[in-house]
């Protein structure tokens, strides 16, 4: 596949589908969503294809594009996939696919839905996708208002109104970007000054040996925003009240990829750029995650709301991440990036089924619920695999995940890393108790008429299903890139101390 | 040997107001569209000959008159503004009912003050050419007779106008009396050779307050909002872009070729009140209610990112300046002509007006919806790009407190601009029927959309030809 810019393909192919769709009549909703599961199915098959055809053994960023875009900012429109990205790559094409199953069902608006969702799964991938740092940029802001328009358009209105919880969302993130954008600016003036030469490209600026003063401060404003993205304690707010308010498609994108470019950013863009900054501020960020660990598992004990649970359990499992990121060592970064892929694969079945449960039953409390695995068998399945892997169940992915995560970081942090295994305490007992609350118990003849996943319903469920399985069961196939990838990552940046702030 | 042929296009916007104003007395009353036509050909002509010849200059005149390509940057903005504000307004000029001829000769004429100003190497003829686009807005600005509104806002106009012009004028003066010249050259000359004088710095000062009336920078901002809100719409955008960046273009020289011979430090002075122009322009947008007022104060808080490129002077800073002042000509065109579409059809720019537009008319509703958020830089729209120039060109320069406030605020005016979409997609409206565009307005609106986009997407080549018109003072 010499010469065939494969990477461009599955990125813009979304947004191909996107212009298609304003050339529809807003009536044709088959049309409509047919073109929309086209364009995704087919950047997941691109995606697979990347992922099987990235050559490990090489290493480094493969199936590079460059192209120059402003000169004068040393700006080019680059794409590439190393280990890293590869899985994030995977995961927003998964979700992406199955987010547009979840929501065959939208009655209304049906073009501007779609066209929307496109336009934010096309701006997920890019950032993943972009080994420039404007270019990345570009993508990392674009998702925010499609965002914004599908919530309070699609969203629902249960604790909080629809145009609040997508206000407060777009707010929150777009002040962590301002501070993210001075950060990247200060690089770039800086870069420039160190290198002689104005460029954008990530790896190049990697080797401009900013000052340790200037490393910590420009990491303490990446931290900020992308920890924002990450719903970092105490800067997590946003997340549970947005992802209350949002349509179905957008909880699951949103939770499930959205915030790992947070993560992916701290990783790509914070270590390796400024690797001495972020091990000057890791204890800071280790100790917030332990925040988000214990502080959001406590709230999430208290909630009824389903979507609440969900959107609060992803809070605190956003800790686990961060953990491992604040470890910076292989092992630990191997888990934070793998963590990644499994949550986001998990809280996109999560929100698939609450979805579907809701559009029937118009009610996310808990105690409403009772019994559903009779009426529902099929759902029932989708929410245990769902739940039973968000608590760390070994055989699914999450498992590996955390594993891997306390392995690495209890070398680092060891009280901190024992504090943090009390989340699996506290997420047991939320999940246990929410899913015998709603599947289990006698039957309630009120949910009769419910009817369970059948056609297209089925989509996220195996799609996403299959992934947790397969990523917990054979966990080499994804754990492989990624430790390519961290390893590379790591052998550029050499070895640092850990601390010196507290 | 002069090039005359390079002083065409404002001998041909001159000949062209003086035949628009002949065709409105000579042509009946049903004639008077080919006022609008031939207008709109003249200036599309113009343009195109201002294109061709981007890269030529000659100095005119001893020294008074330049063109180079910075003017010629400048012009092709005007121009360029004025047609697009010309096709959107095809519909509202109804309103003008008879005088609809005189308000396409006043807009040339406009458009003339401008091109003198910014072409102007000599302080008088920058006066003269500000008064011509002066008085032209004043008269603009109340043309709708029988508004209260425009009339207030001509007569408010009037008096702040001519209070600025006054002080503007005045510090002038003193940089007279320090040098003995009013060409640029000149006073740059002698302030380098001779002694320090503290007269200099009032000068100066009074320069930069008469200038900031026009750029509406605080704290000479009071008078934007009710001029604004009151004028005719398509006045109203001709007034926030094009006298605007006149206003920019003009300080821009005027600091960057005269005052570098002044020992005193200006910059620090530049850097609050684009500070201040940034907060209290996105602070006090917040509550609004009314789009046109709304965009008022935005448009203040764009003239203070604007301001941040020159606080910043150098290469990044001034090209963002004039990447700024470029893209917000599409993408604030772009809003005003919606909100003038709007504001036919409903009589009002409330924003209970824009309710349920996205049903009623799609197209203008994404045209608003991206023209504003490209007002807020938000990325891949146009407005990011040249943020990100003028932030880079700050940082560069050490003012990265200022960056701060910049990109915080620009943050915060999400909020006010997305509350526009809001009512836009989700709002409901009273009546169903959807909206009729003119091909005139589609016209603009899809110029406004396709360059607010590309030049998000791709800044290249305008930022090469930015590149061209800021040589000049870096270089140099």
């Amino acid at each position: 596949m010499n010469g065939f810019p494969i990477l461009s393909v599955t990125l813009l192919l979304p947004i191909a589908g996107a212009l298609l769709i304003t050339l529809v009549p807003p009536t044709r909703e088959d049309l409509i969503k047919a073109i929309a599961a086209a364009c995704t199915l087919g950047s997941l098959v691109l995606s697979l294809v990347v992922f099987c055809g990235y050559d490990q053994v090489q290493g480094g960023m493969q199936m590079t594009e460059a192209i120059p875009w402003v000169r004068d900012l040393g700006v080019r429109y680059a794409l590439g996939v190393d280990g890293i990205s590869i899985p994030l790559l995977l995961l927003t094409n998964l979700i992406g696919f199955s987010a547009v199953y979840a929501s065959w069902h939208t009655g209304e608006r049906v073009k501007e839905f779609f066209l929307l969702l496109l336009l934010l799964i096309s701006g997920v991938m890019g950032t993943f996708l972009a080994t420039d740092l404007f270019i990345f940029f570009l993508f990392y802001e674009v998702v925010v208002i499609p965002i914004y328009l599908l919530v309070i358009m699609f969203g629902s209105s249960q604790r909080v109104t629809k145009e609040y919880a997508g206000m407060k969302l777009t707010i929150y993130l777009l002040i962590g970007s301002a501070f993210l954008l001075v950060g990247l600016i200060i690089l770039f003036v800086k870069g420039r000054a160190l290198l002689g030469f104005p460029t954008m490209d990530i790896n190049t600026l990697a080797g401009a040996d900013f000052p340790v003063g200037l490393q910590v401060f420009v990491y303490c404003l990446m931290a900020l925003g992308f920890g924002t993205l990450l719903s970092m304690f105490p800067f997590h707010a946003w997340s549970p009240d947005g992802y209350a308010g949002a349509p179905t498609a957008v909880s699951m994108i949103h939770a499930g990829v959205l915030k790992k470019i947070g993560g992916y950013g701290l990783i790509r863009i914070g270590l390796l750029l400024l690797p001495a900054g972020a091990r000057y501020v890791a204890p800071v960020i280790a100790v917030l995650a332990l925040g988000n660990v214990v502080y959001a598992g406590i709230i999430c004990l208290t909630q009824k709301d389903l979507k609440y649970i969900v959107g609060y359990s992803s809070v605190s499992h956003m800790g686990y991440v961060l953990l491992g990121i604040a470890s910076v060592n292989l092992i630990s970064l191997n888990g934070a990036v793998m963590m990644m892929f499994a949550h986001g694969v998990m809280a996109a079945l999560f929100f698939a089924m609450i979805g579907n449960l809701y559009q029937q039953s118009h009610t996310r409390n808990v105690f409403d619920f009772g019994g559903l695995a009779h009426q529902m068998p099929r759902l029932a399945v989708g929410f245990m695999l769902a739940g039973l892997a968000s608590l760390g169940l070994p055989g699914t992915a999450n498992f590996i995940g955390e594993f891997t995560i306390f392995v690495g970081a209890f070398g680092v942090y060891n009280v901190l890393t024992i504090l943090a295994i009390s989340g699996i305490v506290i997420t047991a007992v939320y999940i246990l108790r929410t899913l015998g609350g709603v599947l289990f118990g006698p039957r309630r003849p009120e949910w009769d008429h419910l009817q369970d996943l059948r056609g297209v319903d089925m989509v996220p469920l195996l799609v996403l299903g299959g992934a947790i399985l397969v990523g917990g069961i054979l966990p080499f196939t994804i754990m492989d890139p990624i430790n390519s990838g961290i390893g590379q990552l790591l052998g550029q940046i050499g070895p640092g101390q850990i601390g010196g702030i507290l | 040997m002069m090039y005359y042929q390079l002083l065409g296009p404002e001998i041909a916007v001159a000949l062209l107001g003086l035949l628009v104003l002949a065709c409105g007395l000579l042509l009946p009353a049903h004639g008077k569209n080919a006022a609008g036509y031939l207008t709109t050909i003249g200036l599309a002509a113009v343009l195109a000959a201002v294109i061709l010849n981007f890269s030529q200059g000659a100095i005119f005149f001893a020294g008074v008159y330049q063109i180079d390509s910075y003017t010629n940057f400048f012009r092709i903005l005007f121009l360029s503004a004025a047609l697009l504000i010309i096709l959107m307004s095809s519909r509202y000029t109804g309103w003008f009912g008879e005088r609809k001829s005189e308000w396409f000769s006043f807009m040339l004429f406009a458009t003339l003050g401008m091109m003198i100003m910014v072409g102007a190497a000599d302080l008088i003829t920058v006066y003269v050419g500000l008064e011509l686009m002066t008085i032209s807005f004043y008269i603009l600005s109340a043309y709708l007779l029988n508004d209260r509104l425009s009339a207030e806002a001509g007569l408010k106009y009037l008096i702040i106008g001519a209070l600025s012009s006054a002080v503007l004028l005045f510090g002038m003066s003193l940089v007279y009396a320090c040098s003995g010249t009013t060409v640029f050259t000149g006073i740059y000359a002698a302030l380098s050779a001779g002694p320090e004088r503290p007269v200099l710095l009032a000068g100066m000062v009074m320069m930069i307050a008469g200038l900031g009336f026009k750029i509406s920078a605080v704290p000479f901002h009071m008078w934007t909002p009710d001029i604004y809100q009151g004028a005719p719409t398509p006045v109203t955008a001709y007034l926030s872009v094009a006298s605007k960046a006149a206003g920019f273009a003009v300080l821009a020289r005027i600091f960057l070729s005269v005052f570098p011979a002044a020992s005193l430090d200006w910059h620090p002075l530049l850097a609050v009140m684009a500070a201040l122009t940034i907060i209290i322009g996105n602070l006090t947008a917040l509550p609004q209610t009314n789009v046109k007022r709304m965009l008022a104060y935005s448009s203040i808080a764009q003239a203070g990112y604007i301001l941040v490129g020159l606080v910043a002077a150098n290469t990044y800073g001034l090209k963002g300046l004039l990447f700024y002042a470029m893209l917000y000509v599409f993408s604030n065109v772009g809003a005003f002509a919606v909100t003038a579409a709007v504001e036919v059809e409903a009589g009002n720019a409330d924003l209970e007006s824009f309710s349920g537009l996205s049903r009623r008319a799609p197209m203008p509703a994404a045209v608003l919806t991206i023209c504003l958020l490209s007002l807020a830089g938000i990325p891949p729209l146009a407005g990011f790009a040249g943020k990100f120039y003028l932030f880079s060109g700050a940082i560069q320069a050490g003012y990265l407190w200022l960056a701060f406030i910049g990109l915080l605020m620009s943050m915060i005016s999400v909020y006010y601009y997305l509350n526009v979409a809001k009512a836009m997609y989700i709002g409901t409206s009273r009546q169903e029927e959807r909206v009729t565009l003119s091909f005139p307005v589609q016209t603009a609106l899809w110029i406004c959309l396709f360059a607010t986009i590309f030049l998000g997407v791709y800044p290249g080549p305008l930022s090469e030809l930015t590149e061209l018109a800021v040589r000049l003072f870096i270089a140099g």
